[in-house]
């Protein structure tokens, strides 16, 4: 397989009153063609500024310092803001955590469909009632395609007239109305209740395998991941600190923060026994030594993790970002 | 939009109205001055004359019963007599009406047209050097008093330059006769293009001036509001479309920066009602608002009385207005 995205060396910083926010710290991700990779890690720990970088969607005080960002072999970075145009929502696409405040509440949901198309769909004939008629038909296909009903009459309503389910669905629908060949996914159940949460992972993995692409599943939860994700890479503190396949990544974590989220998870077959949440704080990145960034909080450390820790192999397909491995073997 | 709200919106109206003409019959009565002996001045009349001139003024009697007696009258339609004219006082404002509506739809036009760009540009280039001069300069457009200003354009333009006329609001020999009472119509209607340009050059001060404020306000309220929403997450997934940066801005972000824009503007209109006064007194425009200044000085009580009235009406109808289009605008908001 080959890789559909391939990330180097990222680093964005956010300029702030306090200091500089290294928010995305040498980060790599290779995304290979027809997968889904998870991104797991708790808040601030740079996952969706990662995705925000890859899209050029880092807004002022940020801004992408270093790093190449090669999508099918070409650098995103180097492409004019005109040319970047052309890559977002056409083979990048990308849906955000909460559909509420992520579609126009002042536009109708046919609208926002329609503009995507208008801005990408080179299929559609140039102009007047047979180019309405084309844009019309493929709306009500994504509409139908993500499960909305009666999708004709819908697509004069406004987002508001929605349920919190049906507008996450929506926001598929037109992230996917181009047939992008990336899905970046963020935190796409954390605004659902539970039920709604399967439906929708449910309906992403299924138009994945429909359509071929690849998508990035970005969450916190660790169990969206095992059940959705062929490979997982878990960032923390603006770091990658583990990655590689889903199942063994789970089976057998080799950073320390990996077990540390494994460890906190509730699980049925473990009742009655007390949840152990990781000790201590998230490190504030501003001023942070190069040392390893789960120093403070870790369980295992010592004195050479005061020095910088570099990504390590850990087996076929895997690497983690921890000293131990030096000590134990893989 | 049901029938309902619109009957409990004009019911709205009859406390508001009842209480605005209470409180302006209290206050002009306090006022010191007669108006009979303003009438008067220094004619030499009789006492038996002066007592007869003030009976058919109705000003013998005591005001609680004048106040009822305008009440009643005007439930009917009927304002009375304006002292000065010897008129209806409902025909001498509508003879005056649409001038005044003339000049503050101008100057409303002025001030959308100028601050919502202006508003829009400071709000992309937010801390440049335009969004800082854009700053100073609404600053100094509400500070700036209105009296002040027109004069300070009268100076310049007129006076100085002799670009645009001092006063008035069209030159003896453009005059025409009117049809509807705006002149901008109504030089169109007639074909008398030059009688057109000369109504619009007697325009342009005194709606720079009554719009100023509004300008500067509007101004304001755009920055902010789509400052307000070039946050939002909406923005950021239009962009996240691959959407042009134009229909970004306009499309996504205006079209929800103008929800309180809007607001703000029909509301504000209400205010230029009182700026009319003043920059209609400093251009001699002949409208409505140098109408009740004049009036106010001469006393003269029926006519300040149904005006006030008239602008309480017109304050009422434009909050409605507003909040028509705020829902015009903002789909999740039902009246």
């Amino acid at each position: 397989m080959s890789a559909l995205l391939e990330v180097r060396g990222l680093r964005t910083v956010f300029h702030t009153r306090a200091g500089e926010v290294w928010a995305v710290d040498g980060v790599d991700v290779e995304v290979r063609r027809g997968e889904c990779l998870g991104i797991v890690g708790e808040s601030g720990s740079g996952k969706s500024v990662t995705f925000a970088s890859v899209m050029g969607l880092v807004r002022s005080p940020g801004r992408v310092a270093e790093g190449q960002i090669l999508f099918e072999g070409r650098d995103l970075r180097a492409l004019s803001l005109r040319e970047m145009r052309a890559v977002r929502g056409k083979e990048i696409a990308m849906t955000m955590q909460d559909a509420l405040t992520a579609l126009n509440p002042a536009l109708t949901v046919g609208e926002q469909i329609r503009e995507a198309l208008e801005a990408h769909d080179e299929t559609l004939p140039a102009r007047g009632q047979p180019r309405r008629a084309a844009i019309r038909a493929k709306s009500v296909e994504m509409l139908g395609l993500v499960g909305i009903p009666s999708a004709e009459s819908r697509l004069r309503q406004y987002p508001h007239e929605f349920s919190g389910g049906m507008r996450q669905r929506i926001m598929i629908a037109i992230a996917l109305a181009c047939r992008p060949k990336l899905l970046i996914a963020d935190e796409p159940t954390t605004a659902l209740d539970v039920t709604i949460q399967a439906q929708v992972l449910e309906l992403i993995t299924d138009i994945r395998a429909r359509l071929g692409m690849s998508v990035v599943l970005i969450t916190h939860d660790l169990g969206v991941v095992a059940e959705h994700c062929d490979r997982v890479m878990v960032m923390y503190a603006g770091q990658v600190v583990e990655s590689g396949p889903t199942a063994e990544v789970i089976a057998t974590p080799r950073h320390p923060y990996t077990r540390g989220l494994l460890a906190s998870i509730p699980r049925p077959g473990l009742r009655g026994q007390p949840i152990r949440p990781i000790e201590g704080q998230v490190p504030d990145l501003i001023g942070m030594a190069p040392q390893c960034r789960f120093y403070s909080r870790c369980p295992v450390r010592r004195e050479a993790c005061l020095a910088p820790v570099a990504m390590r192999p850990a087996g076929a397909g895997r690497s983690a970002r921890c000293v131990l491995l030096d000590e134990v073997p893989a | 939009m049901s029938l309902g709200k619109l009957i409990e919106r004009l019911l709205q109206l009859v406390p508001v109205l009842l209480g605005v003409s209470l409180i302006v019959f209290v206050m002009m009565a306090l006022t010191p001055g007669d108006p009979v002996q303003i009438m008067i001045g220094d004619q030499n009349i009789t006492p038996e004359q002066e007592d007869a001139l003030r009976r058919g003024l109705g000003l013998d009697r005591p005001i609680v019963e004048r106040f009822f007696v305008f009440l009643g009258n005007a439930m009917q339609g009927d304002f009375g007599q304006s002292f000065y004219h010897r008129r209806p006082v409902a025909d001498v404002i509508a003879e005056r009406l649409p001038a005044t509506i003339e000049l503050s739809l101008v100057a409303l036009i002025v001030a959308l047209v100028t601050a919502i760009p202006l508003g829009v540009l400071a709000a992309i280039r937010k801390n440049s050097i335009f969004d800082k001069l854009a700053t100073v300069g609404s600053l100094l457009g509400v500070s700036l008093p209105g009296f002040w200003f027109g004069i300070l354009l009268i100076m310049l333009f007129a006076v100085q330059w002799h670009i645009l006329p001092v006063s008035g609001r069209i030159g003896y020999s453009s005059e025409i006769e009117t049809i509807t009472g705006f002149l901008l119509i109504d030089t169109l209607l007639r074909g008398n293009l030059p009688a057109f340009w000369d109504a619009v050059k007697h325009l342009i001060l005194p709606a720079v001036t009554l719009g100023l404020p509004m300008t500067a306000i509007l101004m304001r309220v755009t920055r902010t509001s789509m400052l307000e929403v070039l946050r939002q997450d909406y923005v950021t997934f239009a962009d996240a479309k691959g959407l042009s940066r134009r229909r970004v801005l306009f499309r996504h972000a205006l079209k929800n920066a103008l929800i309180p824009t809007v607001s703000v503007a029909a509301i504000e209109t209400g205010s230029l009602l009182g700026g009319n006064m003043i920059v209609e007194t400093v251009f001699g425009w002949p409208g409505l608002g140098r109408l009740v200044v004049e009036s106010i000085f001469l006393r003269n009580y029926p006519l300040v009385q149904a005006a006030v009235l008239l602008y309480a009406v017109i304050y009422v109808g434009l909050n409605f207005f507003a909040d028509i289009l705020y829902t015009i605008l903002n789909p999740r908001v039902k009246l």
